[in-house]
C-alpha cells in the first residue's frame, strides 16, 4: 500500500532535484555532485520500481487520492518500467560524462538543473495514465530540450534550434487537437477510461480521425518518415552529452506514446492505423540508413541511424503479434543504451582526434586501443552482429516479420542492418584504422579522460550483458507485450477501484 | 454558434499553416502563436458551448441538479494557454537571438545544419 508510492519517486527525484541545484548554481562542485549522485539514486529508485513492477503487477498512484478517472493517475506496467529505468540509466551516463566535458560557463546557465527537468519530464512522460497529463509532461521536457539545445548560442545551435522548436509545437498543437477532439468524443481524459468508452461507440470513423491525428503528432516526435527533417538538423549541434542523451531519450517518448495509444486505445480498426504503421516503418528504416550512408561527419550519422532505428520500433508495434511486440520492446532496450553510448563515443573521439568530420580523423586505433574497443561493441551491436544485444533484437523482429508474412518489412530489415554495418564499417575505417590524415600538433595530449572511457565502458558492458543474457530481457520485454496485448489488465488495474 | 466557431478554428488553423510556411521567422512565430490559440478554441467548443449556466454546487447540496458547463475544459485549456505562453515565450527569444546570430530573418538562408 505504501509502495504505491514508488510510482511517483522517479519524478519527483528529478525535480527536486533540479529545484536544489537550482538554489545552488553559482558553485559547481555542488551541482556535479548533485548531478551524478542525484541521478544514480534516480536509477536504484527505478529499478525497485521495475523489480517491484515485476513482483506485484501494475502499480497505480490515484495523485491526491481522486478516484481514478476523474483524478489524474500515475500507472508503471512493465513497458512504462522499463522504460524509466532506461531513462534513468541514460540520465546517470550522461550526467557522468557531464562532468568532465560540460564548460562551467554552461553550468552557470543552468545545465544541470535543466538535465534533472528533462528527466522528470521524460520519466513523467512515461508514467502517467492520463492522457492531458501527458502532453503537460511532453511541454515539460521540450522545453527543458530547448534551453539544453541552443546552450552555447552558436550558429549551427541557433538554425538547428529553430526547426526543433517549430516542428516539436506543430506537433505539440496536433496532439492537443487530438486530445480536445478526443474529449469532445467520450468526455474523459484518463486513457483508460478513454479507451473503455472509444471501444463502446457506434460510430468508429471519428475515432480513426482521431487515431490518425495521433499519429502523426507522435511520427513527428518519434522522427518517423516523412517527418523526421528536424532532427538530422538539429542533433549534431549541441554539447555531446545533451546529443548523447537527446538521442537516448527524446525519440523514444515519442515512439513510447505511439506504443501506449496504439495498443489500449486505437486497435478498433489495426487493418487501417497499423498498416499505416507497417508502411511508416519500411521507409523509416529505409531513409534514414541511406541518409546517413550520404553523411561524413560522425554525429550525422548516428543522427541518420536514429531515425532508422526508429522504424524498426514502429515496425515492432505495426505487426502487431505478441512476438513483434515483444521483439519491439527488446529493440528499445538495446537502442537506447546502444545509441546514446555512440554519442558519447563519439564525443571522445572529438576530444582524442580533434574533429567530428572522418576526413581530418584518423589513427585513433594506432593511438587509443581501448576507445577502438569501447566504439565497436555499440557499433557492432548497433548494426545486429551476435552476440550482442542488437543481433537479438533484431532477430525477434524479423522472426515475427515472417510469421507474419510481411515480406517488405523483413526483406528491407535485413538490408537496412547490413547498410548499418557499412556505416559502422565506415566510421571504423577513417577514423579509427587509417592513418592520421597530417600529424597534428594542435591536438594537446589528453588527460583525464579515465571518467569518460569509465562511463562508456559502463554503458558498452550493459551492450554486452544484454547480448549474453538474453533470456531475464527477454522475459521481462515478453511481460511488457503481454501487458500492451490484453489492456483489460491495464483497465482494470487503473479504474478497478481504490486497491485494498 | 457551434458552426460559426467551427469556420473561425478553420481559419484559425489555416492561417497559421500559411503562416509557418513563409520565409520570415517572425511571421513562422505568429503561426505557432495562431496554431495553438487554434487548438484552445477547439477544445473550448468541442466541451460544450453551454451559456449561463455555472458549474456551481448549491450550498448544502452535493450534487448541481441539471446540466451545467463543463469546468474541466476549461481547466485544461487554462493549463495549456500558460503553457503556450511559456513556449512561444521562448520561441520569441530564440528567434531574436537567431536573427542577431545569423544575421538574417530569412529561413531559407538558415540551411547550414541541413
Amino acid at each position: 500500500m505504501d509502495l504505491e508510492v514508488l510510482v511517483a519517486l522517479p519524478i519527483i527525484i528529478p525535480l527536486l532535484l533540479g529545484a536544489l541545484s537550482l538554489t545552488v548554481l553559482s558553485n559547481h562542485s555542488a551541482q556535479r555532485w548533485l548531478g551524478a549522485i542525484g541521478t544514480a539514486l534516480l536509477l536504484l529508485c527505478s529499478v525497485w520500481l521495475l523489480l517491484h513492477t515485476r513482483e506485484v503487477g501494475i502499480q497505480v498512484l490515484e495523485v491526491g487520492s481522486w478516484p481514478a478517472p476523474f483524478g489524474i493517475v500515475l500507472v508503471s506496467d512493465m513497458l512504462g518500467a522499463i522504460m524509466v529505468v532506461l531513462a534513468s540509466i541514460t540520465g546517470f551516463a550522461t550526467a557522468l560524462y557531464s562532468l568532465k566535458t560540460v564548460r562551467k560557463r554552461f553550468e552557470r546557465f543552468g545545465y544541470y538543473p535543466l538535465l534533472h527537468l528533462l528527466l522528470a519530464g521524460v520519466n513523467g512522460a512515461f508514467l502517467t495514465g492520463d492522457i492531458f497529463n501527458l502532453y503537460v509532461w511532453f511541454e515539460v521536457l521540450l522545453v527543458a530540450s530547448f534551453a539544453l539545445l541552443i546552450l552555447g548560442g552558436e550558429r549551427a545551435q541557433m538554425e538547428g534550434a529553430i526547426k526543433y522548436v517549430t516542428l516539436n509545437l506543430l506537433s505539440s498543437a496536433l496532439f492537443l487537437t487530438a486530445i480536445g477532439l478526443t474529449y469532445g468524443l467520450v468526455g474523459t481524459l484518463n486513457m483508460a477510461d478513454i479507451a473503455v468508452k472509444m471501444a463502446s461507440l457506434e460510430d468508429q470513423k471519428m475515432v480513426t480521425v482521431i487515431a490518425s491525428l495521433f499519429l502523426i503528432a507522435f511520427a513527428i516526435k518519434a522522427a518517423a518518415f516523412p517527418l523526421f527533417f528536424w532532427l538530422p538538423a538539429s542533433y549534431h549541434t549541441p554539447q555531446v552529452a545533451v546529443s548523447a542523451i537527446f538521442a537516448g531519450l527524446l525519440t523514444k517518448v515519442g515512439v513510447y506514446a505511439l506504443y501506449r495509444v496504439f495498443t489500449l486505445i486505437f486497435t478498433a480498426d489495426t487493418g487501417f492505423t497499423h498498416e499505416i504503421l507497417l508502411w511508416i516503418a519500411i521507409f523509416t528504416m529505409l531513409t534514414g540508413v541511406l541518409g546517413a550512408a550520404a553523411q561524413f561527419e560522425v554525429r550525422r550519422i548516428l543522427s541518420f541511424h536514429i531515425i532508422s532505428q526508429i522504424g524498426y520500433m514502429i515496425l515492432g508495434l505495426a505487426l502487431f503479434t505478441p512476438l513483434a511486440l515483444i521483439g519491439g520492446v527488446f529493440y528499445i532496450m538495446h537502442h537506447i543504451i546502444v545509441k546514446a553510448n555512440l554519442f558519447l563515443v563519439a564525443g571522445l573521439m572529438y576530444r582524442l582526434g580533434g574533429s567530428f568530420e572522418l576526413k581530418k580523423l584518423g589513427g585513433l586505433y594506432r593511438n587509443h586501443p581501448g576507445l577502438a574497443v569501447l566504439f565497436l561493441i555499440p557499433a557492432l551491436s548497433l548494426a545486429g552482429v551476435p552476440p550482442l544485444s542488437g543481433f537479438f533484437a533484431k532477430f525477434i523482429l524479423i522472426k515475427a516479420g515472417v510469421e507474419a508474412s510481411a515480406w517488405w518489412a523483413v526483406g528491407v530489415a535485413l538490408l537496412v542492418g547490413l547498410l548499418t554495418l557499412f556505416s559502422m564499417i565506415k566510421i571504423w575505417n577513417e577514423a579509427f584504422w587509417k592513418a592520421s590524415p597530417e600529424p597534428n600538433p594542435a591536438v594537446p595530449a589528453p588527460t583525464r579522460n579515465a571518467l569518460l572511457y569509465w562511463t562508456i565502458g559502463l554503458l558498452a558492458a550493459m551492450t554486452v550483458c544484454i547480448g549474453l543474457f538474453a533470456q531475464p530481457i527477454y522475459q521481462m520485454a515478453e511481460m511488457a507485450a503481454a501487458q500492451l496485448l490484453n489492456p483489460a489488465g491495464y483497465i482494470e488495474a487503473v479504474l478497478g477501484g481504490t486497491t485494498p | 454558434m457551434t458552426t460559426l466557431m467551427a469556420i473561425l478554428i478553420g481559419t484559425f488553423y489555416a492561417a497559421a499553416i500559411y503562416m509557418m510556411l513563409r520565409r520570415s521567422v517572425v511571421k513562422l512565430v505568429i503561426g505557432l502563436i495562431l496554431l495553438s490559440n487554434a487548438a484552445n478554441l477547439l477544445i473550448f467548443t468541442v466541451a460544450g458551448m453551454d451559456r449561463g449556466i455555472p458549474p456551481l454546487i448549491p450550498k448544502g447540496e452535493l450534487l448541481i441538479e441539471g446540466p451545467a458547463a463543463d469546468p474541466l475544459a476549461q481547466a485544461v485549456i487554462l493549463t495549456s494557454i500558460v503553457i503556450g505562453f511559456g513556449v512561444l515565450a521562448f520561441a520569441v527569444v530564440l528567434i531574436h537571438r537567431a536573427c542577431e546570430v545569423v544575421q538574417t530573418d530569412d529561413m531559407n538562408e538558415m540551411k547550414g545544419t541541413d
